[in-house]
């Protein structure tokens, strides 16, 4: 790994630099990447939240079987828009937040290779939201296809129709300019010295992880452009009288969709690989193996999307093929895992909140994962497919897995951003509810699962009782546990002991060179790089 | 102007604060937002105001990384970015092709043939629910989704469109030969013969489509092979069209003698996005009109 | 330090209290797990899923045991001193073989069952099953017996006006009957947008797509009523879909599919108009 011999925290240094300009229009016009990057992080924080509410509101309908608060398309509305907001709102745009912040610093870059459209890139993303949003007032209301917009159904929506594919348009396109921003980076602004093999693990991770970006972005453009045309005028890609197969939209969908659940995933596998190294004060085991795994990872998610659809008739080659490549997934995503475990090995390990997060992390995603290779198997899948079980897998790598580790960088870097420390009492509590809030949540749907409760359904016989109402409980559980990191966030933000410029014993890299805060403008000339 | 060997090479241009991006982004939110409502039947208005915006904005934005590009505030390594930037672009591009031609091809070796009866997946779908279809390329599908039409035939217009595209493929090069020799005059004649190209292809493009609504009864609506054939086509002409704005900006740049020979990175990503668009065509040729 | 403490206790037993759940689960009949059902597949496909689970229980308790010994050893309040080694390819070649190994151990047994579950040859009876918003349609082929299938659960039940009966949300007025010991082959298609056919007791689910036809097959052992439901989401009434399969011997079998065509309704729907039929409209309008 690397270590700058020589470190620049003192950008005003340089004659033309200034600290931030003051007032609403520093954020609205603003080119710099760490601006860019609170503003991403807040905006997720907020998509959270709202993101969240609505799963409130699922829950609360399923507390008890019957219909208590919301009617059955309501319903539908929510989780649709659920996942939506969680998946295009929150975590996308956090890990977008995160790269901003942290890959100029720890490769030594100025900046973002092309600071106005970073801006662009995020503006766009307030907008989007509005009009995705927006639809919930329509007569008709929102989008209630499910997340997945499968059609003939999601051609059944009213007003919102186009307002959702257009949103969804924006978001796309905010995606893949953000990660042409970041590939350019770093691909361009590195350090003298700093070879690609000595990158930290998060800047490799967010490498491949935008790759994947423009790969699949535009596919998921094109296939809900093919809706809006089915819809509107006439085509008929997936009506089977004209040709064409409500199927294949699954397959367009899902070759988006598999690699999709991979970028909410590697940058939290990057994040892991440096705080965990960090706290067990030894350097990350296996550092080679770990990109090479990644980048395997990546490879390996554009061969495997029709496990997603299993139930849908394959022929049995088409099957047998999608089951194997998904299987191999667990090789290198187990790489990372015994990695990590290695790296712990041995080491002088200190548990603050980051660290508690990271290995939560490793816990609760690898019980995610073996979830998922259960799913990966066929035949069992056929049992599976459309049940909770496929909700409790996807929540164990999603919720302990991705927001977890977005929580742990939070938590990691906060000091750096801000120059204060963050509460560490207020985060072990943040912690400990959300661990075994997140738990009561999301384990108890194995069960309903496998028991036969299907999922997207706003009412269920009656054995399912017991299960759903704990999970309901862990939902507010884990749900109010966050107002704590809101909370723990704003106070760190306004105030609190002053952070030492390395922050952890054991951080090892170059944002850790910089003061805390760091200047408005860092590395504006290159530090050299051992 | 040559302020080129002004370019600072120790320093990363940052721009500080500009207003395009948000500018940006209001326009395309009118313009989504009009959008939306046009296709839910509500008027033109929106949508027309939020294009202007986006055109407005285009204009402002660009011109401003023109005029600091001729101020020489760009170094070789932010050179470097804008490449970098245009190439994952173009890339971001072919997937969205990709996802279309996927479609074709689906359609061309699983969903017609199943319905046709074929391999075990088809046999029961034909029997029983379609059991009058015969399947062939092209097709509109069982239901006869749009009526009888006629395909659209490769050697005709197409194969004409096709040559038009490569020769252009040809002369933008020359063009950029001519920029690299220092050649104003030669790149500027062949540039100008490049647009030229486009412009005609793209008139051509509107002669076969015309010709296909109203001889050959081939519509969007024309089932499996109207929608691919028309959406492919369509977006290939829409890039075509962006492709020849950006062609038209960059020849009255050159005779505004903006490019010199180690600095013309403009010239070159419109040059890699001709390319570009021209592959796309050949592939659209092949698959779409030819087999 | 007293947060260390409560750290090493908490993790340690939340770690270990899901598995221990889902242990207990798998061995008791407490509708945790998933039933083995009354098919020969549908038992194969359990032990399927107990093999993989199984697997991933015994890895988790190897990685995670592991990572909790050195969690616990290797703290620094306990004086450890980190060590600095960072790679050895030898254990990086073990740990990304034996996981390969372990994997081909699953796939056998998993492309056996796929490969039976595939053949639906020399079936005795076949049953074709369309999906409607939001009801089922069965047809017998060549038996001239064709019939609708709606939930039946009151409205006041759902509407929590009326206490909830056994069945809530799992039953129908006109069940599929189907013989016991027979091959019944079940085509699954639909008539507006994609559903799901799923009877967990048979194993397996089958989505019905329109202007597709999807072939699975089935024989059940055991006399009996089988409930499950619609498994893909199909609009506003999706959970309001169920599908109930009554498995009756053989000549009872034979018996209620005479008096059914006697009844002699012509089949609302025959095999070969669906593309030209209107859609039902609605289901039960809640
Ligand atoms: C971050 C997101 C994320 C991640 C990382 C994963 C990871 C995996 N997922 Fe998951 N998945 C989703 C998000 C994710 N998934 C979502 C959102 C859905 C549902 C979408 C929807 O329908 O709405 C879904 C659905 C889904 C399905 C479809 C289920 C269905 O609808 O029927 C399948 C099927 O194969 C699957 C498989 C896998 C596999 C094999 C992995 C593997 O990558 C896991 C690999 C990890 C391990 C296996 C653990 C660690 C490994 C070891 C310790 C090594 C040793 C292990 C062994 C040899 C066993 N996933
Ligand atoms: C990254 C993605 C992500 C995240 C983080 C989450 C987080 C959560 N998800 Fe979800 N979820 C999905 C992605 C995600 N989910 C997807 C893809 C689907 C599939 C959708 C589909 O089928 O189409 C889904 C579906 C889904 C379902 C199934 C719905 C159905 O099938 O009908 C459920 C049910 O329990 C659920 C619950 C939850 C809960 C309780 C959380 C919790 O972790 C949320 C916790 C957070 C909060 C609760 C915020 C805090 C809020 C407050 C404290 C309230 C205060 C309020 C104000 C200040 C206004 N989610
Ligand atoms: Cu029918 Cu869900
Ligand atoms: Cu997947």
């Amino acid at each position: 790994m690397s270590t700058a011999s020589h470190a620049h925290d003192h950008a005003e240094d340089h004659g033309h630099d200034h600290g931030p300009p003051r007032g609403l229009t520093r954020w609205i016009y603003t080119t710099n990447h760490k601006d860019i990057g609170t503003l991403y992080l807040l905006f997720s924080l907020l998509m959270f939240f709202v993101g969240g509410s609505m799963a409130l509101v699922i829950r609360a309908e399923l507390f008890q079987p019957g219909l208590q608060i919301v009617n059955p398309d309501f319903f539908n509305q929510m989780t649709t828009m659920h996942a939506l907001v969680m998946i295009f709102g929150a975590v996308m745009p956090a890990f977008v937040g995160l790269a901003n912040w942290l890959v100029p610093m720890m490769i030594g870059a100025p900046d973002m290779a092309l600071p106005r459209m970073n801006n662009w890139s995020f503006w766009i993303m307030p907008f989007a939201f509005t009009l995705l949003l927006s639809t919930l007032f329509l007569p008709g209301g929102g989008p209630a296809g499910g997340w997945t917009l499968y059609p003939p159904l999601v051609l059944q929506t009213g007003d919102a129709f186009p307002f959702v594919i257009l949103a969804v348009h924006m978001m796309g396109a905010s995606s893949i300019m953000g990660a042409i921003n970041i590939i350019a980076t770093i691909l361009n602004l590195r350090a003298p010295g700093m070879t690609l093999m000595k990158m930290p693990m998060f800047v490799w991770t967010w490498l491949i992880t935008a790759y994947l970006l423009i790969a699949v972005m535009p596919v998921l453009a094109g296939s809900v452009t093919m809706l809006l045309t089915d819809k509107f005028f006439g085509t008929s890609f997936f009506n089977a009288g004209g040709g064409g197969d409500p199927v294949m939209f699954q397959h367009i969908f899902w070759f988006f969709g598999h690699p999709e659940v991979y970028i909410m995933i590697l940058p939290a596998f990057g994040i892991i690989s440096m705080i965990i190294p960090t706290f067990a004060r030894k350097p990350l085991f296996g550092y080679a193996s770990m990109v090479y795994a990644t980048a395997s990872i990546a490879f390996l998610s554009f061969i495997v999307w029709a496990h997603h659809m299993f139930t849908v008739g394959m022929p049995l080659a088409g099957e047998l093929f999608f089951m194997y490549a998904t299987m191999l997934i667990a090789v290198p995503t187990g790489v990372k895992v015994f990695n990590w475990i290695s790296t712990m090995w041995r080491g002088a390990m200190t548990f603050e909140t980051p660290m508690l997060f990271a290995i939560a992390f490793v816990v609760l995603f690898t019980i995610g994962g073996f979830s998922g290779l259960m799913l990966a198997m066929a035949p069992a899948d056929f049992q599976y497919q459309d049940t909770y079980f496929v909700v409790a897998h996807f929540h164990y790598v999603l919720v302990p897995g991705a927001v977890f580790s977005i929580m742990a960088a939070a938590y990691y870097w906060l000091p750096k951003w801000t120059g204060h420390m963050y509460d560490e009492k207020l985060g072990q509590w943040h912690f400990w509810l959300s661990t075994i809030g997140v738990n009561v949540l999301f384990f108890p749907q194995h069960f309903l699962g496998l028991a036969g409760m299907p999922r997207r359904i706003p009412d269920y016989a009656l054995q399912f009782t017991e299960f759903n109402m704990m999970s309901t409980v862990g939902a507010f559980m884990f749900g109010f546990s966050q107002l704590l990191f809101a909370y723990n966030v704003i106070k760190t933000i306004r105030g609190g002991a002053k952070a030492t410029d390395k922050v952890w014993e054991g951080a090892d890299g170059l944002e850790w060179t910089l003061s805390s805060p760091p200047a408005y403008h860092t590395f504006t000339t290159a530090p050299e790089i051992r | 102007m040559t302020h080129a060997e002004h370019a600072p090479t120790d320093h990363y241009y940052v721009p500080h604060h500009s207003h395009w991006p948000i500018v940006a982004s209001i326009s395309l939110f009118i313009l989504m937002y009009g959008g939306a409502t046009l296709l839910n039947g509500g008027s033109k208005g929106i949508l027309l105001l939020g294009l202007t915006l986006l055109l407005i904005t285009i204009f402002g934005w660009f011109g401003t990384v023109i005029r600091e590009g001729e101020k020489g505030m760009y170094s070789d390594q932010v050179d470097r970015s804008f490449r970098w930037g245009m190439i994952w672009f173009i890339f971001s591009e072919v997937m969205f092709f990709a996802a279309f031609f996927g479609a074709l091809f689906y359609a061309r070796s699983y969903s017609v043939p199943w319905l046709g009866g074929e391999s075990d997946h088809g046999l029961v779908t034909h029997g029983m629910l379609w059991p009058k279809y015969e399947a062939d390329w092209p097709t509109n599908g069982p239901a006869d989704i749009g009526g009888f039409f006629a395909p659209m035939h490769a050697w005709g217009l197409p194969a004409l469109n096709t040559l038009i595209l490569l020769s252009s493929g040809v002369t933008i090069t020359l063009a950029h030969w001519g920029l690299i020799e220092g050649n104003r005059p030669k790149l500027i004649k062949w540039l100008a013969a490049t647009v030229a190209l486009g412009i005609l292809f793209l008139f051509l493009q509107a002669t076969e489509y015309h010709e296909a609504y109203k001889h050959l009864n081939l519509t969007l609506g024309s089932g499996i092979y109207g929608s691919t054939f028309f959406m492919l086509t369509g977006f290939h002409g829409l890039h075509v069209t962006i492709g020849a704005i950006i062609l038209t900006v960059i020849l009255f740049r050159s005779m505004a003698g903006h490019f010199t020979l180690e600095r013309h990175f403009a010239f070159e990503a419109a040059a890699w996005y001709w390319h570009f668009v021209d592959v796309v065509w050949l592939g659209l040729f092949i698959f779409v009109y030819w087999m | 330090m007293a947060i260390t403490r409560f750290t090493k206790w908490g993790a340690t037993g939340l770690a270990a209290a899901p598995f221990l759940m889902w242990g207990a689960g798998a061995r008791a009949e407490l509708g945790l797990n998933m039933p083995q059902g009354v098919t020969a597949v549908s038992r194969e496909v359990y032990d399927l899923h107990m093999l993989i689970f199984w697997i991933c229980v015994v890895i988790a308790i190897g990685v995670f045991g592991v990572m909790f010994w050195s969690i616990f050893h290797h703290r620094k309040s306990r004086g450890a001193v980190p060590a600095q080694f960072h790679e050895s390819t030898l254990v990086e070649i073990v740990w990304t073989v034996v996981p390969m190994l372990i994997l081909i151990g699953m796939a056998v047994p998993a492309t056996k069952t796929l490969v039976k579950m595939y053949d639906s040859r020399e079936a005795e009876l076949t049953i074709k099953v369309t999906g409607y918003q939001w009801r089922w349609q069965y047809d017998y082929l060549d038996q001239n017996v064709g019939f609708l299938s709606v939930l039946s659960t009151p409205t006041a039940q759902i509407r929590n006006t009326a206490p909830k009966g056994e069945h809530y949300l799992l039953e129908v007025d006109n069940p599929m009957v189907v013989p016991v010991g027979k091959k019944v082959r079940i085509l699954t298609t639909a008539a507006d947008v994609i559903h799901s056919w799923w009877v967990p007791e048979l194993g397996w689910k089958k989505d019905a797509i329109p202007g597709f036809i999807n072939e699975s097959w089935t024989l059940i052992e055991k006399p009996g009523i089988y409930r499950g439901q619609c498994a893909e989401l199909c609009g506003k009434d999706h959970g309001y879909m169920p599908i109930v399969v009554k498995a009756v011997p053989e000549a009872e079998f034979k018996e209620w599919l005479a008096q059914m065509q006697a009844k002699n309704k012509p089949n609302p729907k025959t095999a070969n108009d669906d593309n030209s039929t209107v859609k039902i409209a609605g289901g039960q309008t809640l």
